[in-house]
């Protein structure tokens, strides 16, 4: 395959959500995706505005687009794996439907299932994410080139111009941090966090 | 088509469900479309009060719901029951264990003049999972307790935070009738 997405820097998961974050000025919500997307979440530090995902693979963008609709002054960002995304792919298509303005899509693409075994993913060989995401209706798709082109791309999207997806391609590290496993708290806080909940 | 029994109310099913939802603010309204749901699907796309769409899976259905309601907006999701055949891992994974009051219709299918072997097995699974996960739920037959159960149960869910499934069966909505 000559795909131009595989010429792209290998970043690291964990340094680009540190950038996300340290980026996030309003309270913004994020979702991070089953395994790896919400440990190296957890591991930047546990903004009340933060909800992990312990299960439920594919359903991070999902869960965030109902977070966007119930709160659309409220910009909302989805952390998701590559094949959790490939998991669930009709949902960018009722994204692109609705086209909330204040939804952002963050796909980590290592290639692999990493936390299952790091077995292949379609995205190592022959899917092209943002062509993909492009294709269900998502304009405001496309691939970070480097961590700086990242950066720059998470602020264009925050504008609120959205919905915008943004894939970036990681090395096969795991997840650094350990979430607390607790999903009734994990919920009661992000309630509270994003003020749903006294 | 659907079509409404004959029981002595003067508003036909779907406008009772539409009318029990907006009653309790739910506004939030996704589905993966079933004949028999039809009329419901049209009045509350028609209905201002609600929004209202399709999602491509069940699964996605409820994780949009799940994350409007944390974020302070009431969900409900319509499926029939190969719908709800698809739900296991979202409810076991997501629904009951953050406890996320989701409400979810089921269109029965697969009993009471079923034609499509497929759909009658697939029915099949619907209650043993409710039941292996203690989901509340109830399989609506009577017009006249409708409004009541729907009612009731919805707000049970909202003060207890666990989800509710009603079950419409076809002695309430018609079905889906076999043309031979
Ligand atoms: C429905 C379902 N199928 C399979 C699994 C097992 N599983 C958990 S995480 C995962 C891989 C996730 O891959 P990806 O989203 O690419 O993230 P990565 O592990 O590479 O960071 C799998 C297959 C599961 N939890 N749920």
């Amino acid at each position: 395959m000559s795909n131009a997405f595989h010429n792209l820097k290998v970043m690291s998961r964990l340094d680009l959500t540190r950038r996300a974050v340290a980026l996030l000025k309003h309270d913004e919500a994020v979702i991070g995706g089953i395994g790896n997307a919400n440990f190296d979440l957890w591991e930047t530090g546990q903004r009340p505005q933060n909800f992990y995902m312990l299960g439920s693979m594919g359903l991070t963008i999902p869960i965030a687009l109902g977070v966007a609709i119930a709160q659309p002054k409220r910009h909302v960002v989805a952390l998701e794996g590559d094949g959790s995304l490939l998991m669930q792919l009709g949902c960018l298509t009722t994204v692109a439907m609705q086209a909330p303005k204040n939804l952002t899509m963050v796909v980590w693409d290592n290639g692999i299932y990493q936390i299952t075994g790091s077995q292949p993913t379609a995205s190592k060989s022959t899917a092209d994410i943002v062509a993909i995401a492009r294709g269900a209706g998502i304009a405001n798709s496309a691939w970070a080139a480097d961590e700086d082109e990242f950066e720059k791309l998470m602020v264009r999207a925050l504008d609120g111009g959205g919905p915008s997806l943004i894939a970036a391609r990681i090395d096969g590290e795991p997840g650094v941090g350990k979430t607390e496993r607790d999903p009734v708290a994990i919920r009661a806080s992000f309630m509270r966090g994003i003020a749903a909940k006294k | 088509m659907s079509q409404t029994t004959a029981a002595p109310a003067d508003k036909p099913w779907h406008e009772i469900v539409l009318a029990t939802l907006k009653a309790n603010d739910v506004k939030l309204i996704v589905y993966v479309p079933d004949r028999v749901l039809t009329r419901l699907i049209a009045a509350l796309h028609a209905d201002a009060f609600f929004t209202v769409f399709a999602a491509t899976r069940e699964e996605e259905a409820i994780g949009v719901i799940s994350g409007a309601y944390m974020a302070g907006l009431r969900g409900a999701v319509l499926m029939q029951t190969s719908g709800f055949a698809t739900l296991p891992n979202a409810l076991a994974s997501l629904v009951a264990p953050s406890q996320i009051p989701a409400l979810l219709f089921v269109s029965e299918r697969g009993t009471l003049g079923e034609f499509n072997l497929g759909q009658a097995l697939v029915a099949k699974t619907m209650r043993p999972v409710l039941d292996a996960l203690a989901i509340e739920n109830h399989t609506i037959t009577r017009h006249d307790e409708l409004a009541f159960i729907v009612d009731r149960s919805i707000k049970q869910a909202y003060a207890t935070q666990a989800p509710v499934v009603f079950i419409l069966s076809p002695l309430l909505t018609g079905g889906k009738v076999f043309a031979a």
